[in-house]
């Protein structure tokens, strides 16, 4: 084997890391650096021309002191140079500068991008590695631009060698996730797939990563991969030991390529094949069988190779969630890892066993780990795997063992690491109102959490607690008794005081009964408090003390007299004061009438999703996550909430504000729309008479009677009988077939995506107006055909046809039109739109007419989208970032980075993502410059919730500037269709 | 660990960039070899290269090898944005991987060890001298194994006869 000692080759390099090295300070190592610099540029200055090794090595010192912090301004188009150079080493050190130095100076980009091309087809594999590594390390668009096209020939090429094929896939992999929309994989799909058969291992290890995530993108195209996919583990997985020669790994045969064959089939769901399926099982219980076979080297590098695969076998089981004899095996393997000398696996089985916990299959198996988890929370060193168990506790915890896990939780919260309490209180605090069967329990719980661990309470957990008692009577005495209690401790905690001050105002009443804890008594006991709190508390105290006023009129006297102190009326602090004063006065003059009815009790809280939850969600990355699920559903039998289940999630959250009838069109009814009378109506009429007023109303009223009379004709279907040959047209117009769409008819429906209203088509003769509105899933549009010339149009007749399967998404109805119009004059057809489902196309509007004897032909797709139907959802983020969590497979998501076609102006952003139909939510992405939007989009047969976010990165130059553009939906078509549309419009 | 970017490459839903940088750093924290797999300013290099050992370095053999890295920016909470540093300790030499949360941390950490073991075949006993003579050099041995921040060839013994060859060319 080679051995390289120091520096060899370039003896003027050793030495000068040597010299560096050797400096004995900053300034020392600066001072010989500058010397070096000036040496080097005047070398490359002056009139001798340099040979190739000193190029080589001159670059390479400017290379090594930009590698120890300085900047490096020259020196570029010497390593350019060095790129044609035929010998390798040259080459090398001009490759690496340029990919550790990448300049985005155009000129020498050109420059680069032509010695790779020429690298590239040079037939020499190392020139042509040494290339595809440069393009990978850089990766920028003006390569993809520039390779994007060749490197998947070079990668299905037969002649092409091995090595270079590794370097070629990774390559188009990097550019595909650079430029996704510059490598079109199209007509090599099938080829890279089957490079999952290659005999080469390496090439199959590198393949495989680019097959993933293309699989990721686009399932389907790749869906042939899993097949393969399988095969190929099983030949993997069961061979020997030795079978594998150069990729076993310490008695391991491919570990690093049976991980990613698993990865890869974690894109899809379990094999539709059973002969797949059976292959596929049968390699996951081997893995699972090899667990339990002794091992065959001692060594850790064989344990975790093995570990290796055996964790990503379970995921995949994880993942298809669907064979519980596997879950529980899985369960049972992380079972006995837990309590394993190596901390890594002890940390790696909890960190599963958390996702296991979430299977219905496996739950009951993961509790029976509970006394483990509980010692591994006591006992661990490392903070990290606390963490992680106390994920897990979270993740088991139900019913059945809610108080055990609470009550752990809680004594372990008295010794916890400060970076977790915070987490952990929330948790503590959502498991005890989740599970909370009675609700003293409760109440107790969140006193003791404020006790032990005050300061990492936040508002949100203390509000929580106030919500639930003010909405649940049966909890009210309790809470005011045990918070009475918890305040009579010397040393409370604020936010004691304030939960203490909020339920004794509110409830104070239910114990006054009792002389210990008399109106006085409770009185004097907040205000024992009152000066050691912050601002905030004092103010919230001084509500408590008026809502005293009220239940107890036996303190009014002592209060007011409280309330008149110099320190409270004559306080510095603004709102304090301001409260002081009015309470003060409030008192004294109001009646106990108005007293009673101004310092009411609390009415109950609107319910609504856990506040500590969306905090929990807010501080937590995606392991939190699983168990939240489940809170959306459960959550409903303790706040009595609505089911919010399942996946309408978004569209359930959006019934509950309150939405327009769903009939406000009246298309569903049998009569025809009578346009101005019935109250559902009125609301369509208004929005129409704001535009144009009298020709509009007056319009709507005549339709009514022109669809009562030609009702038949409008339903009949236009595309079997030619349009307008059953009506009055002229013989020689019947066997006109309606023209194609006009070329630019595509333009023209982007043009409508995001506003409803405006002119569709104009040209010398006529011009089409539109107005559409939309409720639910119904839509009304109005087109407004004028005749432009002085001429009459004769025999005008319009058609709306659904091409293909539209036919069966979109129920389209319209009123024909009066066969004439006069020159200047303009008439109106309706359009009634009824969305069945999620739809692609959009549908054919024929035009017709004789404009002095010369018939016209014209068709145009009307602007009807998917996006139409979208009634917008405003949700918190944490809801956001909920729902986007769980819509996280592969094909929920529709993505496309394009280029800015306009400038980035905000408001024009938000016109256009409000015009799309979504809300647009404020406060949701942490990054101002972002959008985020929401919304439902309702059709007759479902509703299909939408999210979407626009990231635009606004800094950059024009011309440079670009958007990414992200859909999650709960259905593939519909992030694609939305995804496609929007994309169109910035 | 706390770090904050602003790059668009690091937003979540781009498609997961396995690793995102390898780090070998000795323990006063002297930068031996960075690669980086994402397209990060040299602020952000500068920050991460500290903070990833001001994390490790603390860390004992009762430890685990992996660092969970939250980033303060909620958006974590909303997709896959968190990342683990999985380091290995050789010598008085820290090798660090960054990769996505889900990834495998076994299958890095055994990735790490290959790459070590590489380099030491290569140097014939690798010490941290030669990774600081042949700075180059642990490029090439890097581009080899990984690329484009996946695993491009795992056999030592086809990468060292790669390795031998271009050792032999001029």
């Amino acid at each position: 084997m080679p051995a390289v000692s120091k520096g060899d080759g370039m003896r003027g390099l050793a030495v000068f890391i040597s010299d560096i090295r050797n400096c004995k300070s900053k300034e020392a190592e600066i001072k010989r650096i500058n010397k070096e610099l000036a040496n080097i540029r005047s070398k490359f200055k002056g009139d001798k021309a340099l040979d190739g090794y000193s190029k080589k090595k001159y670059v390479c010192k400017l290379l090594f002191i930009f590698l120890l912090g300085h900047d490096i301004d020259f020196g570029h188009m010497e390593a350019v140079n060095l790129l044609s150079s035929n010998k390798y080493t040259e080459k090398q050190i001009g490759y690496l500068f340029i990919s550790v130095l990448v300049n985005s100076n155009s000129e020498l980009i050109r420059l680069i991008n032509n010695a790779i091309k020429n690298d590239l087809s040079s037939r020499n594999p190392t020139f042509m590695c040494l290339a595809l590594h440069c393009i990978a390390n850089v990766g920028s668009r003006e390569m993809a631009e520039a390779f994007a096209g060749e490197i998947p020939r070079i990668l299905v090429a037969g002649d092409t060698m091995d090595s270079v094929k590794q370097s070629a896939a990774l390559c188009l992999l990097r550019l595909y996730k650079a430029s996704p929309d510059l490598v079109l994989m199209g007509e090599w799909t099938s080829r890279v797939v089957h490079l999952l058969n290659d005999q080469h291992m390496g090439v199959v290890t590198a393949a495989i990563s680019l097959i993933t995530c293309l699989s990721s993108k686009n399932p389907d195209e790749f869906k042939t991969c899993v097949s393969l996919a399988v095969s190929r583990l099983s030949r993997i997985v069961s061979s020997a030991s030795t079978d594998l020669q150069d990729y076993t790994y310490y008695f391991v045969p491919a570990p690093w390529l049976s991980c990613k064959l698993l990865r890869l089939l974690q894109c899809y769901p379990p094999p539709e094949d059973g002969a797949v399926k059976g292959r596929l099982v049968e390699c996951l219980e081997t893995i699972l069988n090899k667990a339990q076979e002794p091992p065959k080297s001692k060594k850790v590098q064989h344990s975790n190779a093995k570990n290796a695969i055996l964790f990503e076998a379970i995921s995949l089981i994880i993942h298809y969630d669907s064979e519980p004899n596997l879950l529980v095996r899985a369960c049972n393997q992380l079972g006995q890892f837990l309590q394993h000398r190596e901390t890594n696996l002890r940390y790696l089985a909890l960190e599963s066993m958390c996702t296991l916990a979430s299977s219905e299959f496996s739950h009951e198996a993961v509790k029976t780990h509970i006394e483990t988890v509980i010692n591994a929370l006591k006992t661990e060193r490392d903070v990290s795997v606390r963490q992680r168990a106390a994920d897990l506790l979270y993740a088991m915890c139900d019913r059945s063992n809610a108080k055990q896990i609470v009550a752990e939780m809680l004594s372990y919260l008295e010794t916890a690491d400060y970076s977790i309490r915070e987490e952990m209180v929330l948790k503590v605090a959502i498991l005890a109102e989740k599970y909370a069967v009675d609700y003293s329990w409760y109440v107790d719980t969140i006193l003791n959490l404020i006790r032990i661990a005050g300061d990492y309470v936040s508002e949100e957990v203390w509000y929580r607690v106030i919500q639930i008692v003010i909405n649940r009577d049966d909890v009210q005495g309790y809470a005011a008794k045990t918070v009475f209690e918890a305040l009579q401790a010397p040393a409370c905690h604020e936010n004691m005081v304030k939960v203490g001050g909020y339920i004794l105002g509110e409830f104070g009443n239910l114990i006054a009964g009792d002389p210990r804890s008399s109106p006085l008594v409770q009185f004097n006991l907040l205000h024992s408090k009152f000066h050691l709190c912050s601002v905030p508390t004092r103010a919230l105290l001084l509500s408590a003390y008026i809502k005293f006023i009220n239940l107890f009129p036996e303190t009014k006297a002592t209060i007011q007299e409280v309330l008149r102190s110099d320190s409270q009326i004559r306080n510095s602090d603004v709102e304090l004061q301001q409260r002081a004063v009015e309470y003060l006065k409030l008192s004294s003059i109001a009646s106990t009438d108005v007293l009673a009815t101004v310092l009411e009790e609390m009415p109950p809280f609107p319910e609504r999703e856990s506040s500590i939850l969306a905090k929990l969600k807010k501080k937590k990355g995606p392991g939190a996550v699983t168990v939240e699920l489940e809170d959306g559903k459960e959550r409903g039998e303790l706040n009595g909430g609505g089911d919010r289940g399942g996946d309408a999630a978004i569209a359930a959250s959006n019934a509950s504000t309150p939405s327009p009838s769903a009939d406000l069109l009246g298309l569903r009814s049998t009569a025809p729309v009578s346009g101005t009378t019935p109250s559902a109506g009125s609301l369509l009429v208004d929005v129409f008479s704001e535009a144009g007023p009298s020709a509009t109303s007056a319009g709507v009223n005549d339709d009514g009677f022109l669809s009562a009379l030609h009702a038949p004709e409008a339903s009949d279907s236009p595309l079997v009988e030619g349009p307008g040959d059953s009506d009055s047209a002229p013989p020689t117009v019947a066997s006109e077939d309606p023209a194609p769409p006009l070329p630019e008819s595509d333009e023209l429906l982007n043009k409508f995506v995001c506003k409803n209203n405006g002119v569709l088509f104009e040209n010398q003769l006529l011009q089409i107006g539109i107005k559409s509105e939309y409720r639910q899933n119904l839509g009304r549009m109005y087109l407004f055909y004028g005749n432009k010339t002085s001429v009459q149009f004769v025999s005008f007749n319009t058609t709306v046809s659904c091409p293909g399967e539209l036919q069966s998404q979109l129920n389209v109805q319209t009123k024909t039109v009066e066969p004439l119009v006069e020159g200047g004059a303009q008439v109106q057809q309706v359009i009634n739109i009824e969305c069945l489902t999620d739809f692609i196309d959009a549908p054919l509007l024929n035009i017709k007419f004789r404009y002095g004897g010369a018939l016209q032909n014209i068709s145009l797709k009307l602007p009807v989208t998917i996006n139409k139907f979208f009634q917008p959802t405003e949700m918190a983020a944490a809801d956001f970032f909920q729902r986007w969590k769980q819509l996280s497979q592969p094909q929920q998501e529709a993505q496309k980075i394009f280029k800015a076609s306009h400038g980035m102006d905000t408001e024009v952003l938000k016109a256009k993502l409000l015009g799309l139909g979504t809300a647009l939510l404020e406060n949701v992405d942490p990054n101002p410059e972002n959008y985020v939007c929401a919304g439902v989009i309702q059709t007759k047969a479902q509703q299909v919730g939408c999210l979407l976010r626009l990231e635009p990165n606004a800094q950059a130059q024009p011309g440079e500037q670009m958007y990414r553009l992200t859909l999650r939906s709960s259905k593939d078509t519909v992030s694609q269709r939305v995804c496609d549309l929007l994309a169109e419009q910035f | 660990m706390y770090i904050s970017h602003s790059s668009l490459s690091l937003l979540p839903s781009a498609p997961a960039i396995q690793i995102r940088f390898i780090l070998i750093q000795n323990r006063a924290g002297k930068t031996r070899l960075a690669k980086w797999y994402m397209q990060f300013d040299d602020d952000e290099k500068q920050k991460l290269i500290e903070e990833v050992h001001a994390v490790v370095t603390v860390r004992d053999a009762k430890h685990t090898n992996f660092v969970e890295v939250r980033q303060k920016d909620l958006l974590d909470a909303m997709s896959f944005r968190n990342f683990k540093i999985i380091y290995r300790r050789y010598a008085g030499l820290y090798f660090c991987i960054c990769v996505d949360v889900t990834d495998n941390n076994l299958a890095y950490l055994e990735g790490i060890h290959n790459f070590v073991e590489v380099l030491n075949e290569y140097f014939h006993n690798v010490c941290e001298l030669d990774l600081v003579f042949n700075f180059y050099k642990v490029y090439t041995v890097v581009d080899e194994m990984f690329l484009a921040g996946e695993i491009r060839e795992t056999s030592q013994t086809k990468v060292l006869k790669q390795l031998l060859m271009l050792q032999s060319l001029e």
